[in-house]
């Protein structure tokens, strides 16, 4: 009987599609109740801020050289593409315009997103895995000190501070290689660079857009990160599996929210 | 008229999973300023307990009143209030790994207590000679052994003077003489400070040899119970086996499974296997 059993397996495989998105939702609910509950938990980070600091350190100063090294070769293909784009429509003074709007509005908070998730995000993920799989946040628990206060809460706003800090050297970085590039090697008309992009670039348009979209993904980026070393199973496997999923699922993160920032930012006859 | 129990747990049951009751209907008391043990084989509940009396795992029936509060009525500050007043050392120490020793024994009285730094620093180094590790305040938890990284854990736990110490394995994977200082240390602790002490352990004899008392746990309830030298001498089979090691007894060698001459034909498969225990112990 054929038909039976093409059923039975139909419904098996819908049963489990069913487990696996009900588990997946359950999964994201209980994210939502772990960022509120870091929220209502961060007074620590502030009242004691020492703690906070030594997390930027960490998370933000030690990302520094990828951040710098990445923007400027970023700028600097940036210059030279736009360079060869451009000089086809004898626009090459405009190369200004381009790499700085390319980089402040876009470029630079996405990339350094995607560089801040693998970098930080990875690392604090792992930390607080391991702290979980040698019994250090239980120790604390058992000590009467809330480690979402104490462990999570100060990583989480590191993360939210760092993030748009190290988005601005990135374009900083970025614009300097463009420079380099396109007026030092290629001999653009340094005027025209430096005037044409100040006249372009708006603060609030543009850069203020920017510092918003890396504020946006820093708090996912770090949500994302100090969940999933919370949430992690105390194990080598567990902390390696969420090790990966915070670079996988914040790097998807970034992705998708820059499109929705960006169509809210840029279109609907606002943009430039 | 006695003094009331520090821990008095009543016909306490708990499962991890509804279908797998790890505990059922423990019921047990642990007067002042004992230390008293709680043994029993690995994946047998005994842990399990421990995290109950902590107030890390609410029992699914029965009640447990520790230190004089009834821990199924308290809300999570209330359980935070109650675990100023414990101490807990674990199995491999948990020490904070990104703070040198001094800073591991200092850390509840900094999050605790506004004292000076001057005093938190006496405090500290009085804790860490009570253990023997003064001349190590200032190694990280990396360079100590596993031995020296008990002690700490051990200092730590002890940082504000608590009324009840929960050790869980506090002998597991420790060398013969780091064995005896750590027992020494247990019930050298609880003497002078005044505590009551909970010991789990499947260390027999390091723990006959500090405890008042012994509570046997056996899949999931008290099998037996009395002082080391009544245990020592009881004809009950389990707690023979137990106490001097025997393979055979009570307790089974062989883990849950299908006929043997069934599964070397090839007829059991592992999805035919039955359910074994429940791993927590």
């Amino acid at each position: 009987m054929a038909e039976p059993a093409v059923l039975a397996a139909l419904r098996h495989g819908l049963e489990r599609i069913g487990h696996a998105a009900a588990a997946k939702v359950w999964r994201l609910g209980f994210a939502a109740r772990f960022f509120v509950a870091v929220l209502l938990n961060s007074g620590t980070a502030f009242r004691r801020f020492h703690l906070t600091i030594r997390e930027i350190y960490f998370a933000g100063v030690l990302s520094l050289i990828i951040i710098l090294v990445s923007g400027l070769f970023v700028g600097m293909v940036l210059g030279l593409q736009g360079y060869d784009t451009l000089q086809r429509y004898g626009s090459s003074e405009a190369l200004g315009i381009l790499v700085a709007l390319s980089l402040v509005r876009e470029l630079g908070p996405v990339i350094a997103g995607l560089l801040f998730a693998s970098r930080a995000g990875s690392a604090i993920t792992a930390e607080i895995g391991l702290m979980k799989a040698t019994e250090q946040i239980a120790a604390m628990e058992m000590m009467a000190v809330d480690p979402i206060a104490r462990v999570v809460a100060p990583r989480f706003w590191a993360g939210v501070i760092s993030m748009p800090l190290l988005a601005a050297l990135f374009s900083a970085m970025g614009i300097f290689g463009g420079y380099l590039v396109g007026v030092k090697l290629i001999g653009v008309d340094e005027g025209s660079f430096w005037s044409q992009m100040q006249a372009s670039v708006d603060v609030r348009e543009d850069i203020l857009n920017g510092v918003v979209k890396s504020l946006v993904f820093g708090v996912a980026v770090t949500w994302i990160a100090v969940f999933e070393g919370y949430d992690a199973p105390p194990t080598a496997e567990g902390v390696s599996g969420a090790t990966t999923r915070t670079v996988v699922t914040s790097s998807l993160a970034i992705l998708a929210l820059d499109f929705v920032l960006t169509a809210l930012m840029f279109t609907g006859g606002n943009g430039k | 008229m006695a003094s009331a129990p520090i821990v008095e747990i009543d016909n306490v049951s708990f499962g991890y999973e509804a279908a797998r009751p790890v505990l059922h209907g423990v019921s047990l008391r642990i007067e002042p300023g004992s230390v008293v043990g709680i043994m029993g084989q690995s994946g047998c509940g005994k842990t399990t307990l421990l995290r109950i009396i902590a107030g890390w795992l609410k029992p699914s029936a029965g009640l447990t009143r520790v230190l004089g509060e009834s821990v199924r009525d308290l809300d999570s500050d209330g359980i935070f209030a109650l675990r100023r007043r414990m101490g807990m050392l674990f199995q491999f120490g948990a020490l904070f790994t990104d703070m040198t020793v001094f800073d591991n024994v200092a850390f509840q009285m900094r999050e605790h207590t506004d004292l000076p730094p001057d005093l938190v620093s006496d405090l500290v180094m009085m804790k860490l000679e009570a253990v023997g590790l003064r001349g190590a305040a200032q190694l990280m938890p990396s360079a100590l052994s596993g031995g020296m990284a008990r002690r700490v854990a051990l200092a730590r736990a002890v940082a504000l003077d608590p009324q009840l110490m929960l050790y869980d394995e506090p002998f597991t994977g420790l060398d013969p003489i780091s064995l005896g200082v750590i027992a020494r240390l247990i019930r050298t602790l609880n003497d002078s400070l005044g505590q009551t002490s909970i010991v789990v352990s499947h260390d027999v004899e390091e723990c006959f040899g500090i405890v008042d008392y012994v509570y046997f746990v056996s899949a999931g309830r008290i099998v037996a119970q009395g002082t080391p030298q009544a245990l020592r001498r009881s004809a009950e089979p389990f707690v023979r086996q137990f106490v001097r090691g025997e393979t055979d007894g009570p307790i089974a060698f062989h883990y849950p499974a299908p006929d043997y001459a069934a599964d070397m034909e090839g007829v059991g498969t592992p999805s035919a296997l039955p359910a074994g225990p429940a791993a927590h112990g």
